[in-house]
């Protein structure tokens, strides 16, 4: 595309970003937490995704990054069957959680929801009281006996959400009321709080400030090991950051899925390497 | 002159103005170096036009009713008019007809004091008439004139024509609110009235409604005016009965539309719900006294209720709900359409099926606007009039019994007014009074709604 295509980013503050969350890095584990194999994505007749494969692990963040429009949101969504909401759109391919797959026809959409959250772009608490918030799921898939019980399931969620202290007196507050960045990781509590074993999170940090983003990565970061954590993102910096692996999409194609320290320092493809060093995107 | 003659005369006027400035801004424009002028030809004409018939009509408007009393004044100073009776109704009675033999209305008189009037009648009318022609040549011309004088070729005649029009909506719009503001100001008047004859106290807290007509006018028995009956009437048929069957039923069409029909079947739905909206109320009462009322008086003698009325109170009531169901329903669906995808997503991805979701989530989010619906199909019901006129009752009924007769504020209304009373009798003016009350409810009920409605939109901006 240009002269300069050979120069290598190493060396690049993305590129030690990348090293760095690789430091704590475990050894590769066995078995994938989600498979993804052959999936094609259609709305109507128009193919959105196209044949992809890809492995999600609990023991990693896996990155999404991409131009806008190539399908990130789309093959995210349908991790957890949200593209069943859409009429339009129809998935083929396997997608399997724990080996069981999510598209057969005896699979429990509402289980499968509660099994893999979403925590979406724009926060969309419910309006109704922080409490009501993250109890809804609990009361929902009656997972809490007794006031006592969701009690500490609320308290529970919150601290790992890392929201307790800035919400427990006023827990009966509106979850509308709370700031941008609080309002994000009230959502994520709330999908905690069914106990996931993956969260899928759609951009979660493009509505916020820096501030407020830097606490979201935290506590991904936190939430590893934990929850299967798949993050879209259109911010290289934070893929780098947040992320052990990353999926480089292009129009509707996964280009490249491997160690993000790898997809930053060392792409195998060229579409990687010009999107990363920003030739486009 | 007639009127309409008038009218044709400043309209014609008004064009002659427009032709003449548009041809003469024409002529400005040929005259002009680059051909150019401040405003396009019709404008000028527009101008000239606008100059020349609003300030008529104005005039014309103002005049009407003046010249009608000095046209009167000037017949009571003629000297036939000292054999006038004195009392007012006869008096009045011969001046209309010798108004009318005078302008040819009528072939001939009948009273004989009248036909000495028809000169003096005919005089007048004459006279005024010039009046009036030449005052309104003069208000056109003197239009003409200040129009044409500022209309030069750098003249921005654009812009004033668009003020012009401006006004001229704005005082069209006013039309309405002050027409509502003076019917509103008759009716506190004569409620005022009737207050002075019947205390208020009797009026709003007694419990016995037997106003009779043909009892002496001045002293008046505040104890039959006693409107609670007609009150709990009211709100039973229309907050109560009709609203049991309408919020159901309106909430559940609303939800299974939004929600879950297919885009085919919701534009055949929701079509036909407002279609049912705009049927007249006199059909569903029809409905109501003719099929609804018998049936379920039917009923309840099968269920072995003895003499149960053919007037109940439940007939009106499930009618008026059935004529509802679309308010709610409409106000439902647009409420529930306009909380945002985001919150349903955000639910069904916490793995909540469809009908949790619209349960726990998407009717708690729409709530405000959907009480507001309510609250407007309450104060609609309310005041609904012509299906309790046809179907509940006339006698007022203090009773919690669906199946007995119960009589409404609006069948109050009518009956009261077009009873036999003489309208400075209380019986009559207790009508302007029940008409007050209601329109004070309806107002503070459509107040709360609207704002309600208005910062729930603001919440999801
Ligand atoms: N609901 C939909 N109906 C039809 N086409 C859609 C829909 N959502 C997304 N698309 C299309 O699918 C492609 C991928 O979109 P998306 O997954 O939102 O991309 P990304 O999240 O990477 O920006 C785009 O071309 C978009 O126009
Ligand atoms: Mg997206």
């Amino acid at each position: 595309m240009s002269e300069t295509a050979d120069t290598t980013v190493k060396g690049s503050p993305l590129a030690s970003q990348a090293q760095k969350s690789l430091a704590d890095e475990n050894v590769e584990t066995g078995e994938p937490k989600m498979r993804a194999r052959g999936v094609d994505v259609y709305y109507g007749n128009k193919k959105a995704i196209d044949s992809v494969d890809i492995d999600v692990y609990t023991e990693y963040v896996t990155a999404f990054i991409g131009p806008s429009g190539c399908g990130k949101s789309t093959f995210l969504r349908s991790l957890n069957r949200m593209n069943d909401t859409i009429p339009s759109a129809r998935v083929t391919g396997t997608i399997e959680l724990d080996g069981e797959d999510i598209y057969a026809s005896g699979m429990d959409v509402v289980q499968l929801r509660a099994r893999v959250g979403m925590v979406f772009q724009k926060p969309n608490p419910f309006p109704k009281s922080i409490y009501d918030n993250i109890a809804y799921g609990p009361k929902i898939h009656g997972l809490a006996e007794g006031k006592q019980d969701l009690d500490e399931v609320v308290e529970k969620s919150l601290r790992r959400a890392g929201l307790w202290e800035e919400v427990k007196d006023r827990l009966t507050d509106s979850g509308t009321a709370l700031s941008g960045g609080q309002q994000q990781r009230l959502c994520i509590a709330r999908a905690i709080a069914v106990d996931p074993e993956v969260i899928l999170m759609d951009e979660p940090c493009s509505a916020l400030d820096p501030i407020a983003t830097a606490k979201i990565e935290e506590l991904i970061d936190e939430l590893r090991g934990r929850y299967g954590i798949v993050i879209v993102t259109h911010s290289m910096q934070q893929a780098a950051r947040v992320s052990q692996r990353t999926a480089f999409f292009h129009l509707g194609n996964l280009v490249e899925y491997g160690h993000t320290s790898d997809i930053f320092t060392n792409p195998a493809e060229k579409r990687t390497q010009d999107y990363i060093t920003g030739r486009y995107g | 002159m007639s009127v309409t003659t008038l009218i044709l005369l400043v309209l014609g006027l008004g064009l002659a103005g427009w032709l003449v400035a548009r041809s003469r801004a024409a002529m400005f424009r040929r005259a002009s170096a680059d051909h150019r002028i401040a405003a396009l030809p019709v404008y000028h004409g527009w101008y000239a036009a606008l100059w020349i018939v609003v300030p008529t009509l104005l005039f014309a408007l103002v005049w009407m009713p003046i010249s009608e009393q000095l046209i009167i004044q000037h017949v009571l100073a003629s000297p036939a008019a000292e054999n006038l009776p004195a009392f007012g109704m006869q008096r009045e009675t011969v001046l209309s007809e010798a108004r009318m033999v005078a302008t040819g209305a009528a072939p001939g008189v009948f009273n004989q004091d009248a036909a000495a009037l028809v000169g003096p009648f005919e005089e007048a009318i004459s006279r005024y008439s010039v009046i009036g022609f030449v005052v309104t040549l003069l208000v056109a011309g003197s239009g003409a004139a200040f129009a044409f004088l500022r209309l030069k070729p750098d003249f921005r005649a654009r812009t004033r024509v668009e003020r012009m029009v401006l006004s001229t909506l704005l005082i069209a719009s006013l039309v309405a609110i002050l027409t509502t503001l003076g019917i509103l100001a008759s009716l506190v008047f004569e409620t005022i009235r009737f207050f002075g004859m019947v205390s208020p106290v009797d009026f709003l807290l007694g419990t016995n409604w037997s106003p009779d007509p043909m009892s002496s006018a001045t002293n008046p028995d505040g104890s039959r005016y006693g409107a609670i009956p007609l009150f709990w009437g009211t709100l039973f048929i229309g907050a109560i009965i009709a609203m049991i069957v309408a919020i159901p039923l309106g909430m559940m069409s609303a939800i299974y539309l939004n929600q879950y029909a297919a885009p085919r079947v919701r534009t055949w739905i929701k079509p036909a719900l407002e279609v049912l909206a705009g049927v007249p109320t006199v059909v569903y009462g029809y409905f109501a006294a003719l099929t609804v009322a018998p049936a379920i008086r039917d009923i309840a003698l099968s269920l072995g209720i003895s003499n149960p009325s053919s007037e109940s109170a439940l007939a009106a009531g499930l009618v008026m709900g059935v004529m509802i169901i679309p308010f709610v329903s409409s106000m439902a669906d647009d409420s529930i359409a306009a909380v945002p995808q985001a919150m349903k997503d955000g639910s069904l991805a916490m793995g909540a099926t469809q009908n949790e979701t619209i349960k726990r989530v998407l009717v708690p989010a729409a709530l405000p606007g959907i009480v507001a619906g309510i609250m407007l199909a309450i104060s609609r019901a309310i005041g609904e009039t012509m299906i309790v006129v046809m179907a509940a009752s006339f006698a007022a009924n203090l009773s919690a019994n669906p199946l007995e007769a119960m009589t409404t504020v609006t069948v109050q209304i009518v009956a009261l007014l077009t009873g036999e009373g003489s309208f400075d009798h209380p019986a009559t003016l207790a009508a302007f009074a029940l008409g007050f009350v209601l329109f004070l409810v309806t107002l503070v009920l459509n107040i709360i709604a609207l704002r309600v409605v208005k910062r729930f939109r603001e919440a999801y901006e």
